[in-house]
């Protein structure tokens, strides 16, 4: 549901349907609207049923991977002793995504049930929630969420009177972008710098404090109750037509639409319903220009391509782009792409961790050559300059920021070349001059 | 226990390695450098710089060398076109922010990044008309500069103090291309290994002040030895520009030092160029002053003191004196009661927590326990004491004190000192024999694990000084020419090993460049 716009008929409405309703914040208001059955429901399950059942439902990671979440599970070692931890990546810090803060702000205990359900399948006592810095708002409605949960019982030592144990721990992150990577996210929540881990060991095998770890979305988590209410061949029904990519999701429209906000879609509608129909279309009668449909980190789409594309995991990977975290940024035809490219490119250079070479030099590197082209001092040379640079900072590096800020640049130039023209033959005036060398 | 070895394929050299071996220790063994600046043997890897970026068939992406593990049959290359590329665009990418200043650092000629750009980088930067990144010097520690602009950010430094000296002191603050080493607040870069992130920086960005702007390396002659700061033994190269000795460096051994050195050790060198040297055998004129006098007439000298003693014999030794000199020094009164001691100065034990059995020890002498083993004792005093009721005193290089060189008062006319510096008690002595300092002779230290270890002559010896074990041997062997005297110290260290309960059978080539625990030790690796 698009809060703060009422629900479009073409939306399906899961995860959201609470959206906007104060009440459905409360522990009473959750269990009013059927919350904590499904967590009293897995509770009571063995743990291998239970992780076959959200394998049925064809759930995939939420957070931008797309990875089958009952999989991930499974990976768990099993009765091998050690703790294990379920860690909810609520660092939410691609840009153009802000639909994990919604899940937070109205339904803090849905998250609060998935949680602990996932915590249970995956033998962990204890769950952290990383909240992203900024998010003042959620982390106080999450805050208070758990205190209210605790209070009744549904967590901690005996949790929903099961006899078992299920704790969560909200831990507050400092605004570091990388954090939202999931090995950067765990050095980050035992206390050290943010960087990236090497894979392998994976968080399987090692994840927080070197303990099995397995790591979720938020919107993944929250989807878990209404897997075990509802039933996986239900959640597995909600497809059209793609059987790999089942269930609702969060899609996050911001930039030109007559209605930015969250929408939330059965997996292959296309594109176009959702920013024509559902987002009211682009406003002031301009004309679409691109779309970046995933989160800042994917290519970028042309109209075109935009309005063929069907939105699923593989739907947009066929369009030329991924579905990401689904962070849509719409841009109509005065969008300067040149200058978007430059502010994106801008953002990974600010928030390379510094570890690896390519991506500490290059998104630096890059940054400077897209600010000399928008100033005007750009030269013919420089495409093939980005172009290889971008193929530099691809695959060789041990998390894909590098890749992330490489992404944009190179569809950048593929379509929109004759944008980065206008400015080095000067046809286009300088965005803006640039300080003395 | 036998391993588990599997076979890889490295630029088409096949090689075994145990199972769990990193494909850059692998390539060693194939011998082919897999260039790198992050990874060190020694440290944790994080595999950050990317340099070390191979093609493995089979796998679609570059594969990190240094924490990518081997695997049964991989086909590993190194020299490809794909990973040459890479390596070029990373150097690429390190030189846009670091200066073009090699002529005036002095990492220049050995630098791996001067190396590398030399051996596969471009010929010319694409990174025009921005200006690079600028920080100004920092002073990290006593003997610690940082100069960030030519930082790679390797982090070996870091790790360094992290995980080996286990003192958190440095971090990498900031982030993006604004990223430089930090130094925590308050605090010094002053552990007393904190030298080593020196020999670990692969660029000049971490600078020792005591050798700043001292020499250029490839003007530097290098000889292989052991640090004579304590008992630990750890092994050195001493590094000479002209015969000056300008700086110690850690020469790895992984029994003994693995690749690092104390700074207590790194400082203490200045000994090895002083000036004030005995130059020529000194021989007392009755009972007038000491004159000059030619090796044959001043080795008589000593001949005649020794042959005429009866009486108790002290021999008062340096812990710097090499087994060789101490153990045929030794023999020279072998028909009589012998009270021989070593001067043993005592510091604080400072420990490199990170590596097992390494530490800076309290007994700051090379060849305690190589003493110990041929009669001497760390009984200083006693020994002292027995001097004046001695019937002949042999003085092995000691350094002594005023008082303590009053106690050779009684003894007078019948001290002979085997002597590097020239020292005012000298003129109680009979005799005064030149002899050279370790850095100027080949001879075997014995540290406290019973390691037996060779360190080579670096210098040429002054005006007409031998080592000791030469002078003795030359006495032992009595007038004229004669055969049995040892001509090198190898031959020395023989005559002394023989029949020896604990060194028996060693020889200089047995020791090797490693060295070899001697019967009842237990080194590290032994």
């Amino acid at each position: 549901m698009g809060f703060p716009h009422p629900s479009h008929p073409k939306e399906t409405v899961v995860l959201s349907q609470y959206f906007g309703d104060a009440e459905a914040r409360s522990y009473d208001g959750w269990v009013k609207r059927g919350g904590y059955l499904a967590l009293r429901k897995a509770l009571g399950m063995d743990r291998g049923a239970l992780i076959e059942e959200v394998k049925a439902s064809g759930l995939r990671g939420r957070g931008g991977a797309g990875f089958p979440t009952g999989l991930k599970w499974s990976f768990m070692p099993k009765g091998d002793g050690k703790p294990h931890f379920l860690v909810c990546n609520a660092d939410e810090s691609e840009p153009g995504t802000f639909k994990d803060r919604e899940i937070m702000r109205w339904t803090p205990h849905a998250l609060i049930e998935g949680c602990a359900i996932g915590a249970y399948a995956i033998e962990a006592e204890r769950c952290y929630i990383y909240i992203r810095g900024e998010f003042t708002e959620p982390w106080a409605v999450m805050t208070r969420a758990v205190e209210e949960a605790y209070a009744n019982g549904v967590l901690g030592e005996n949790a929903c009177g099961s006899g078992k144990r299920v704790d969560i721990t909200l831990h507050r992150g400092a605004g570091a972008y990388i954090c939202g990577e999931e090995t950067a996210m765990l050095n980050s929540l035992e206390g050290r710098r943010g960087n990236p881990r090497i894979k392998p060991p994976f968080p399987a095998q090692a994840g927080a404090f070197g303990l099995p770890t397995t790591v979720n979305n938020v919107e993944t988590l929250a989807a878990v109750p209404h897997i075990l209410n509802r039933g996986a061949a239900w959640y597995k029904g909600l497809c059209l037509g793609n059987p790999k990519s089942t269930g609702t999701k969060l899609i996050s429209v911001c930039g030109h639409v007559a209605r930015p906000g969250n929408y939330e879609i059965t997996l292959g509608t296309p594109m176009k319903d959702l920013i024509y129909d559902m987002c009211g279309g682009i406003p002031n009668g301009r004309k679409l220009k691109a779309v970046i449909p995933g989160g800042s980190s994917v290519p970028i789409l042309t109209a075109e391509e935009a309005e063929h594309c069907v939105t699923d995991y593989e739907g947009v990977v066929e369009a030329g782009s991924m579905l990401g975290s689904g962070g849509m940024i719409v841009m109509d035809d005065t969008t300067d792409m040149v200058y978007q490219i430059w502010r994106l490119a801008r953002f990974y250079a600010h928030e390379s961790c510094a570890q690896c070479t390519q991506c500490r030099e290059g998104t630096g590197w890059t940054t400077r050559i897209l600010a000399r082209i928008l100033a005007g001092e750009g030269k013919p040379t420089d495409y093939d300059l980005l172009l290889d640079l971008s193929k530099n900072m691809t695959g060789t590096t041990i998390c894909v920021l590098s890749d992330s800020c490489a992404v944009p640049i190179v569809s950048g130039i593929q379509k929109f070349k004759n944008e980065f023209e206008a400015y080095i033959s000067h046809q286009r005036k300088p965005a803006f001059a640039l300080g003395p060398a | 226990m036998s391993q588990e070895m599997v076979t890889v394929t490295i630029d088409g050299i096949a090689v075994s390695v145990p199972k769990g071996t990193t494909i850059i220790e692998a390539a060693k063994q194939a011998g082919v450098l897999v260039p790198h600046y992050c990874y060190h043997p020694s440290l944790p890897s994080p595999a950050v710089c990317r340099m070390c970026l191979v093609e493995v068939e089979k796998a679609p992406k570059l594969m990190p060398a240094c924490v990518t593990t081997v695997a049964d049959g991989q086909v590993v290359h190194v020299q490809s076109e794909r990973a040459l590329e890479q390596r070029k665009g990373v150097l690429e990418f390190l030189l846009i922010n670091h200066p073009l200043d090699c002529p005036i650092c002095d990492q220049s000629g050995e630098c791996e990044l001067q190396d590398y750009t030399f051996q596969e980088g471009r010929s010319a930067t694409r990174y025009t008309d921005f200006a690079k990144r600028f920080n100004p010097v920092e002073d990290f520690g006593p003997d610690i500069l940082y100069v960030p602009n030519r930082c790679i950010l390797c982090t070996r430094c870091v790790r360094f103090m992290d995980d080996v000296a286990q003192e958190a002191t440095l971090n990498v603050s900031e982030r993006g291309d604004r990223a430089f080493i930090g130094i925590a607040e308050e605090q010094r870069l002053d552990h007393p290994w904190s030298g080593n992130v020196v020999d670990l920086c692969p660029v000049g960005s971490l600078l020792s002040k005591d050798f700043l702007h001292k020499a250029r390396v490839w003007d530097l002659d290098k000889t292989g030895s052991i640090c004579t700061g304590c008992s630990q033994g750890c092994n050195i190269t001493i590094e000479m520009r002209d015969e000056v000795v300008v700086r110690l460096k850690p020469r790895p051994n992984m029994d003994v030092n693995r690749h690092f050195m104390c700074d207590h050790g790194r400082m203490n060198y200045r000994w090895m160029n002083r000036g004030d040297r005995v130059e020529a055998p000194l021989v007392r004129n009755g009972s007038g002053p000491s004159g000059a006098a030619d090796w044959d007439r001043a080795l008589d000298a000593a001949a005649a003191l020794i042959r005429a003693a009866s009486g108790r014999a002290v021999i008062l030794a340096s812990g710097r004196a090499s087994v060789e000199s101490l153990g045929l020094v030794r023999k020279l009164v072998d028909s009589l009661p012998v009270t021989a001691a070593i001067k043993v100065p005592l510091g604080d034990e400072a420990p490199l927590a990170g590596v097992p059995n390494l530490a800076l020890r309290r007994e700051r002498v090379p060849n305690l326990d190589g003493g110990r083993l041929l009669g001497y004792t760390d009984d200083w005093d006693a020994a002292v004491e027995a001097a004046r009721s001695a019937d002949i005193v042999l003085v092995l290089d000691a350094e002594l004190s005023e008082a303590e060189a009053a106690s050779l008062d009684a003894a007078t006319g019948k001290v002979i000192a085997l002597s590097t510096l020239v020292a005012d008690w000298q003129g109680r002595a009979a005799v005064v024999l030149p002899v050279t300092t370790m850095a100027e002779e080949t001879g075997v230290y014995i540290n406290r694990d019973l390691r037996a270890q060779r360190f080579q002559q670096a210098k040429a010896p002054p005006a007409m000084a031998r080592p000791a074990w030469w002078a003795a041997g030359e006495i032992l062997a009595g007038q004229g020419p004669d055969a049995d005297a040892p001509s090198s110290a190898a031959e020395a260290f023989d005559m002394v090993t023989r029949g020896h309960p604990s060194l028996d059978g060693l020889t200089h080539d047995a020791l090797g460049w490693a060295g070899r625990v001697v019967a009842g030790g237990a080194g590290v690796g032994a």
